[in-house]
């Protein structure tokens, strides 16, 4: 096998590898950033929380358009999705639960109405399909909704970029100074749920967070600022996407679960060879003079 | 004396029913330097933050005359703050001119160099690409009155701004608070140190959840204040019942 067997012929030869990979550097590029700031405001189980309780809006758009359409579940899994941070946010203020916990209550609340409803209405296959994903049957209007939010959750992180770091680094000042931290909370979350929404259709409901915390957990190992932290975290995702999708294309597996788990090993690798990782505690190196 | 004033009116904030600032009345008058002092649990904290509007009154009220809340420069409590983000020493002091370039404005040259003098203001020079993560406590106090310093407030509100810091720091911040009294800033102090108080600190507000003293730090801070205080501070009953003290009765 040459080279260009191994990395460039699945790509040259099959439409649908080819909107695979368009589809998933898109995704890379829209959660990564989001990513990042979800795991500095130690908010990386709410995005997991989040991923699945937007599981009832996608079934019942599931159920309503008769058959697999993202656009129909997209809206769905929106509409729950941010039902579920607003009442979630809503009991964080009027009671004494933090706002993981209840969170978390929701969540399993959305996936067992979730599952429940699909397994009422669709097949087995249907329910692995909304569950796992299938980002080899990406049609180009799929493709379209995919860079429209990708493109939306870029906007507007720039836009918010300074409010939301205020808010994450220094939540009182911002308070102070009459920054409405909670706007932009809410802001936050609604670009999560988009870009769970995009990458549903691509790796599923359960691995939908896979292309927003683990890009951003190796970016955290490698960088120190910000804005390198976003930029290492999108090409960590568009990395683990490349290679995942030839290898899941060479070797036979699924593709969203072989992208998620490349995406691990990068993470593996990361924790024992990155600037902060356990190798470092086994290297001695000569201190500075000041 | 005309200029911006605030005025507390039989305050109360609790937590969960219970009083942790009960029926505190007076003014902090414009250009005034006053500490806040008094036992852990007096309800020191629990008045800075009803001031800045992080908690709300339940019962009286906090009049503003001549001043915007959101003018006030604050220092919360480090605690408060997520130390470990990954933001610039320079992009943290610049936060402080967040009242000039609102969310979405951007930062001029003219501020960034604001901003560099302030850190040169308080001998961090050279510090401002570093990540706040990498300072001490003392320099990244240092960092947080450079913020304050550039946000260039008439009424500051330092809630513990010298816990964990070192005497040398301490005394370059009480030279900024110094400077900040002399140019007519209004300064309110969150305090445990009484020496410190009097030495530093013309005004005093003593507080026992109410208001013991509020006056001349040495007579507020007198042994026979200080011991009503620290009797007061510990009064916290689960079953206490409604209070019925009217204003006038608490003033």
């Amino acid at each position: 096998m040459t080279l260009q067997d191994l990395l460039i012929t699945p790509f040259a030869d099959y439409g649908f590898m080819r909107r695979a990979l368009v589809a998933c550097l898109l995704l890379g590029v829209g959660s990564g950033p989001v990513g990042v700031l979800l795991m500095l405001r130690r908010m990386s189980l709410v995005g997991d929380a989040m991923s699945h309780a937007v599981l009832p809006g996608a079934a019942i758009g599931f159920l309503a358009a008769g058959g697999y359409s993202l656009l129909a579940m997209g809206l769905g899994g929106l509409v729950a999705g941010l039902m579920v941070s607003l009442l979630s946010g809503l009991v964080t203020r009027t009671t004494v639960l933090r706002e993981d916990a209840s969170f978390a209550t929701f969540y399993l609340a959305s996936l067992a109405l979730g599952v429940l409803i699909v397994s009422l209405a669709g097949s087995n296959r249907d329910l692995l399909h909304v569950l796992f994903g299938s980002i080899l049957a990406i049609d180009p209007p799929a493709l379209l909704l995919i860079a429209a939010i990708a493109s939306f959750s870029l906007v507007t992180l720039a836009l918010i970029y300074r409010p939301l770091v205020a808010e994450c680094f220094d939540p009182g000042f911002l308070r102070s100074v009459g920054g409405r931290g909670g706007l932009y909370h809410i802001l936050f979350l609604l670009l999560i749920v988009v870009n769970l929404v995009a990458a549903f259709q691509a790796l599923g409901t359960l691995m939908a967070v896979g292309m927003m915390m683990l890009p951003a957990a190796v970016a955290q190992l490698w960088t120190r600022t910000l804005p390198a932290m976003m930029t290492l975290s999108v090409l960590t995702a568009a990395a683990s996407s490349v290679v995942g999708l030839l290898a899941s294309y060479h070797l036979g597996f699924a593709s969203g679960p072989t992208i998620v788990l490349v995406a691990t090993l990068i993470y593996a690798a990361s924790l024992i060879v990155g600037p902060s990782g356990a190798l470092k505690r086994f290297v001695k190196r000569p201190h500075l003079a000041g | 004396m005309t200029g911006p004033t605030i005025h507390l009116k039989d305050l109360t904030v609790a937590y969960d029913g219970h009083p942790a600032v009960h029926h505190l009345t007076g003014s902090f008058e414009p250009g005034s330097l006053t500490a806040i002092a008094g036992a852990n649990g007096a309800g020191k904290s629990t008045l800075v933050k009803a001031i800045v509007g992080d908690l709300k009154p339940a019962g009286g009220s906090i009049l503003f005359e001549h001043l915007d809340r959101r003018e006030i420069g604050y220092l919360p409590q480090a605690a408060e703050i997520e130390r470990r983000f990954p933001i610039s020493v320079l992009d943290t002091v610049l936060l402080g001119a967040w009242r000039r370039t609102g969310a979405f404005g951007c930062v001029s040259r003219a501020l960034r160099r604001a901003g560099e003098e302030a850190l040169s203001a308080v001998r961090l020079d050279g510090f401002a690409a570093r990540p706040v993560g990498q300072l001490s406590s003392g320099q990244f106090q240092r960092v947080l009155f450079a913020r304050l310093l550039l946000q260039d407030a008439a009424v500051i509100l330092l809630d513990e701004p010298f816990t964990a810091v070192d005497a040398r720091t301490t005394a370059d911040l009480l030279a900024l608070v110094g400077r900040w009294h002399g140019e007519g800033h209004t300064v309110i102090a969150v305090l445990h140190d009484h020496e410190q108080i009097r030495r530093h600190f013309p005004r005093t507000l003593l507080l026992a959840r109410s208001c013991v003293s509020w006056g001349a730090s040495v007579e507020a801070l007198s042994p026979a204040n200080l011991s009503a205080a620290n009797a007061l501070a510990e009064r916290w009953h689960e079953d206490a019942p409604v209070c019925d003290l009217r204003a006038e009765d608490a003033a």
